[in-house]
């Protein structure tokens, strides 16, 4: 074993001596084929496209907004865990097959465009009921959602090219250009810290959040690629800033589908593509609320450990968005392929999966309610090591922080 | 030409090739590299924390 595997291993706490009971065990042969689970999203846009376009049904267009927050919360609710976490062994194994999994990512990313211009397609020369629209708008949203999913899974594999041309392919259909770039040098490298605008505060609620994070990112992501092109001695606005090539791919596409589709084609992609990034929003807001790197003695913040992010490990929504929510692992080792994901029994969990908790957050006072509560006892009811909104440290203190009264009597004294 | 390696995600820094991609040309010793300069790769480890390892 090389050096580099040696200390890519580093901080697996999972028990790998565990015996595996035979369910498990066919589990883990199978695996593989259920992640073909993505090509079913883009599937499911085309299939309510069609079946809508054919029977003039509109509600058809409902169907993958129904998979994303009713079928998966399900699912995961009854399916739960996912028992199969990679051994030293098994991942040897799966990185022989790499090619496989990186290329039901590539056809899911073209299918993914596919889809988008059929329901657009479809929106446009229908007559539909502003209901059958909703469904419509909100389907083509969860599309993006898990488009931008796959975006980042490809967008982290920085040394190859075809994965960051696929990332990019990815990232226009929604018109997010930036997310690569700001995600991979800007969010993990200040995640779970008051200055990264992708990482949420506690008290913070999903909308404020929004107002936060969606102008913080995209100017981050700017400066960091004005930077790069700099330090090549190149202008910011040139064919090599990356941020311009994706936006091109959107520009390209959006408007191919007006001139082709009409006008009314326009409107619709543009407001899909924001509520494909609020999707995003909601995501980066439930992976590390209130979740705080200490700062070092030299000034730095401590290195983001295992129990700077929030996980889930339940089967049908790890599936359905590539590990995503083995996010612990993620952030150890951001290289990492999704499929290599493993689970960190001792980080802190969120009680449902992705999705559930994304409805959830649309709800502040629910969110807080099943949330909050969580975020204290990581900090061991120590509300100094907590990242808070500053507009409500004052509350959040009188409410949780279990050593404040004396420090206040000291302060008195 | 030294080398060092990003000690989580293995990417080697190699003098003679420098990271075009990142701006920073061939032949760009590892002292002209800045402090704050993060693994082009993973972007979790930055200069202080790569390891020297020997040119092959």
């Amino acid at each position: 074993m090389s050096q580099s595997h040696t200390v890519n291993l580093s901080g697996h706490k999972m028990d790998e001596n565990k015996p595996l009971n035979a369910k498990d065990k066919h589990w883990a042969a199978v695996k593989k084929y259920w992640y073909l689970i993505t090509l079913i999203v883009p599937v499911a846009i085309l299939m309510s496209a069609g079946l809508a376009y054919v029977t003039g049904q509109g509600a058809w267009m409902w169907l993958l907004a129904t998979v994303f927050w009713g079928v998966i919360p399900i699912v995961d609710a009854f399916v739960r865990e996912d028992s199969f976490n990679p051994t030293a062994e098994q991942e040897m194994e799966l990185q022989k097959e790499s090619a496989y999994y990186k290329k039901v990512l590539y056809v899911a990313t073209l299918m993914n465009w596919v889809g988008l211009v059929a329901m657009t397609y479809v929106v446009v020369s229908g007559t539909w009921s502003w209901f059958h629209i909703v469904g419509a708008f909100l389907s083509v949203g969860a599309l993006h959602a898990i488009g931008l999913t796959m975006s980042h899974e490809l967008g982290h594999k920085m040394n190859d090219k075809t994965q960051v041309l696929f990332a990019q392919i990815g990232s226009a259909c929604s018109g997010y250009a930036h997310f690569n770039i700001e995600h991979n040098k800007g969010h993990h490298k200040d995640v779970a810290t008051p200055e990264d605008p992708a990482s949420s505060k506690m008290g913070e609620n999903i909308y404020k959040f929004a107002l936060r994070e969606l102008p913080g990112a995209a100017k981050r992501g700017w400066t960091l690629e004005a930077e790069r092109l700099k330090r090549q001695n190149r202008p910011a606005f040139s064919l090599h800033n990356e941020l311009l090539q994706s936006s091109l791919i959107t520009v390209v596409g959006y408007t191919a589908m007006t001139y082709f589709f009409g006008l009314a084609a326009l409107p619709f992609l543009l407001v899909c593509a924001a509520y494909g990034w609020f999707q995003l929003t909601m995501a980066n807001y439930i992976e590390h609320y209130g979740l705080l790197r200490q700062t070092l003695e030299n000034g730095r913040y401590e290195r983001c450990q295992p129990h700077h992010s929030w996980n889930n490990n339940f089967k049908a929504s790890n599936l359905l968005t590539l590990h995503l929510q083995r996010h612990s692992d993620h952030h150890a080792h951001p290289t990492r392929a999704y499929q290599l994901l493993r689970d960190y029994a001792d980080a802190p969990q969120l009680p449902q999966g992705y999705p559930a908790m994304m409805g959830l957050a649309l709800v502040p006072a629910a969110w807080r309610y099943v949330m909050d509560e969580r975020v204290v006892d990581w900090a061991k009811g120590d509300m100094t090591k907590v990242n808070i909104d500053p507009a409500k440290r004052e509350e959040l203190f009188r409410k949780f922080h279990q050593e404040a009264d004396i420090s206040e009597e000291a302060k008195a004294a | 030409m030294a080398q060092y390696q990003c000690p989580d995600c293995g990417y080697i820094y190699n003098e003679t090739e420098g990271c075009e991609r990142e701006g920073y040309a061939a032949g760009t010793k590892w002292e002209a590299i800045p402090e704050d300069f993060p693994c082009p790769d993973c972007f979790v480890r930055e200069k202080p924390d790569f390891v020297e390892v020997s040119s092959s």
